[in-house]
């Protein structure tokens, strides 16, 4: 089983591509969303990808997680390139790796406990025990209390869902972590306290983040490298530094703004 | 020892040196659980114990739970067992894992017993009563204001529902029809003959057509239609907090959304219904002539002798009463859905089954009434 032993040689190389994109190509009917994109995310580092609204940043990370069909180009994820495995190799590929939604997409029949065992009990044989054990150290882990698990998704707020996702999706330890717009409708405080959790996590268990995200504060605090999209390519990629320093008009305004700015001078 | 690969222990003299191998990850957990609770059950009172980590080549929340879990049986006799080799990029996971579980878990949330749902249902029988009442107030209310203000009718909206309840159904209605006209007659024909009564199967399916199932068929084929979709609607309308947005925007959503799609439910129940009828009726003419040997104008000329304009009447004046049924209860069943899918899911259903069951105890009650009038 490869599966069980790929792993182990994760420190020698530091810069490893963990997804890498070629050359990709999607669009519906006419309109063309990402035109013959490039793109490659590092083992180990929390990438923060923007856009402009509507410009293809969920559309490409629908493409990488196979929920939109691509016309051409290819997406490798661990060295494996998506078209090329099978139906059981691509559902092991699949443990690997865990999905926040923007909304949530918590079963709402289920309760939070339900949700974040449902990945465990298809998966996995577990004692009953262990599956409880697991479920709260994971509600712990988001910063959760332990009475949410009996809570069905209804009867949480914003924020408390976000973080039981979050809990779902890291049910099944994954190595990549895939997060969209996970503070937006979080308030500053409960936004900078997601922020902070992720860059624990991500230490924690040796994550690798790809996060779309339009929180300049996120961007400056917890992203490693920063990747823009614009006219359905990756115009930029690099530190928040690098990205301050780029001429494109769009980063400019972005990194730039009235809003960006007040963030810089709240940091000095 | 069975699991020797990923737990071996080592004794000598009450004193234990663990040792942890491969991988302690999900994928090996259900083993890994076994030889920790065998390990910590075997050897329950040791003087020391040393926990070597050294061999462990991969370890995730899995493996570092369970490694607690080993750690606590024994400090739970009093023995702080030593931890060594561990590798370094996995100390903070385990450190984390240290801190957790203090709190108490909350009770499992309670599923109802047999008799207790019972009881629960049957005091919301009572409940779902007054509550249809109440809404039927509210929907005569809101119309009443549309009647004095002509003008704040949204006209445009109940052309649309019109569309969609009325003319979209007609297709599906006139085949129904068509093969229960069929149907009756068929069997009509079939059960008659034997009497050499064969004619009189006119008689009975004009009758039954218009008085009875034509208006019957189409009620419960529109609440399984445009019912359903009512309440899905405006269920998911109010989970996402659509009908709470018109509320603040100072409107009333019966007024918005109940009112037209229960007027054109109103105006286009009694149009299908005369549709299916003359559908049922085609549909039985047909079969008359083909397996009856009754040729069109003996069974046009039967039919005239048989109803009369009573007979269409009763079938026409009980669609509207039906069709302010059917959008009343699947209007108050939308109204009603909370936040889950599961509560959207529940609320169609009810919408169905209630609206049916008013259609055909309505039709009860006016046979009663049709009858205690001579009509």
């Amino acid at each position: 089983m490869d599966a069980r032993t790929s792993t182990t040689a994760e420190a020698t190389n530091h810069r490893e591509a963990i997804i890498s994109v070629h050359d990709i190509v999607v669009g519906f009917g006419d309109r063309v969303i990402l035109n013959h994109l490039d793109l490659d995310v590092y083992r180990g580092e929390i990438l923060g990808f923007v856009g402009t609204s509507g410009g293809g940043k969920s559309v490409l990370t629908r493409t990488i997680l196979g929920l939109v069909p691509k016309q051409s180009g290819t997406v490798e994820v661990f060295g494996q390139n998506l078209d090329d495995l099978s139906e059981r190799e691509r559902s092991a590929l699949e443990r690997r790796w865990g999905v926040l939604f923007q909304q949530g997409a918590l079963f709402s029949s289920l309760t939070v406990k339900q949700n974040i065992q449902f990945p465990l009990r298809e998966n996995l044989h577990l004692s009953q025990r262990l599956l409880d054990e697991i479920a709260y150290t994971k509600i712990e882990m988001v910063g959760l209390k332990y009475d949410v698990a009996e809570k069905l998704p209804s009867e949480l707020s914003g924020g408390m869902i976000k973080r039981a996702a979050l809990a779902r999706s890291l049910a099944l330890d994954p190595e990549i972590l895939f997060l969209d717009e996970p503070t937006s409708g979080l308030d500053p405080i409960g936004a900078g306290e997601f922020d902070e959790l992720i860059r624990t996590l991500q230490q924690t268990l040796g994550l690798t983040v790809f996060m779309v995200t339009h929180d300049l504060d996120s961007l400056h605090t917890v992203c490693d490298r920063i990747a823009a999209l614009a006219d359905g390519k990756v115009i930029a990629q690099g530190t928040i530094e690098d990205m301050m320093a780029q001429q494109h008009p769009w980063l400019r305004a972005y990194f730039h703004g009235t809003r960006a700015r007040a963030v810089q001078s709240g940091r000095r | 020892m069975p699991h020797a690969s990923l737990i071996s222990v080592h004794s000598q003299d009450d004193r234990l040196t663990v040792a942890g191998r491969g991988a302690w990850t999900s994928e090996y957990a259900d083993e890994l659980e076994q030889a920790v609770d065998n390990t910590a059950h075997t050897y329950a009172h040791p003087k020391g114990v040393e926990i070597d980590l050294s061999a462990v080549e991969r370890m995730d929340t899995f493996g570092a739970l369970l490694f607690e879990r080993l750690k606590r049986s024994w400090k739970g006799t009093g023995v702080e067992p030593q931890v060594k080799g561990l590798a370094p990029r996995y100390k903070v996971l385990i450190e984390e894992m240290g801190r957790m579980g203090q709190e108490q878990p909350p009770p499992a949330r309670r599923h109802e017993a047999i008799l207790e749902r019972f009881g629960h249902e049957t005091v919301n029988v009572a409940a779902d009563a007054a509550a249809l009442l109440n809404f039927v107030g509210a929907s005569v209310a809101a119309m009443g204001r549309v009647l004095l203000r002509p003008r704040s009718f949204r006209f445009t909206a109940m052309v649309n529902q019109l569309d969609r309840v009325g003319l979209r159904a007609v297709p599906i209605i006139i085949l129904i029809t068509f093969l229960i006209g069929c149907i009756l007659a068929q069997q009509g024909i079939f059960n008659f003959r034997r009497f050499g009564a064969d004619i009189y199967v006119v008689d009975m399916v004009g009758v039954l057509v218009l008085r009875e199932l034509g208006v019957l068929i189409v009620a419960i084929m529109i609440a399984g239609r445009s019912g359903s979709a009512y309440t899905a609607e405006l269920g998911s309308m109010r989970m996402r907090e659509e009908v709470d947005a018109l509320r603040v925007m100072g409107f009333d959503p019966v007024e918005v959304l109940v009112v037209p799609r229960l007027l054109a439910l109103i105006i286009a129940l009694p149009l299908l219904t005369f549709i299916g009828s003359m559908s049922s009726l085609l549909g039985a003419g047909l079969v008359s002539w083909g397996y009856g040997g009754i040729t069109p104008d003996v069974f046009l000329d039967r039919l005239k002798g048989a109803i009369d304009m009573d007979q269409f009447n009763v079938g026409m004046i009980k669609a509207p009463f039906m069709a302010a049924t059917i959008g009343i209860v699947a209007c108050l069943e939308g109204l009603r859905v909370g936040g889950s899918a599961e509560s959207l899911g529940a609320h169609t259903t009810a919408s169905v089954v209630k609206a049916i069951f008013l259609v055909i105890v309505m039709d009860g009650v006016f046979a009663m009434f049709f009858a205690a009038i001579d009509m």
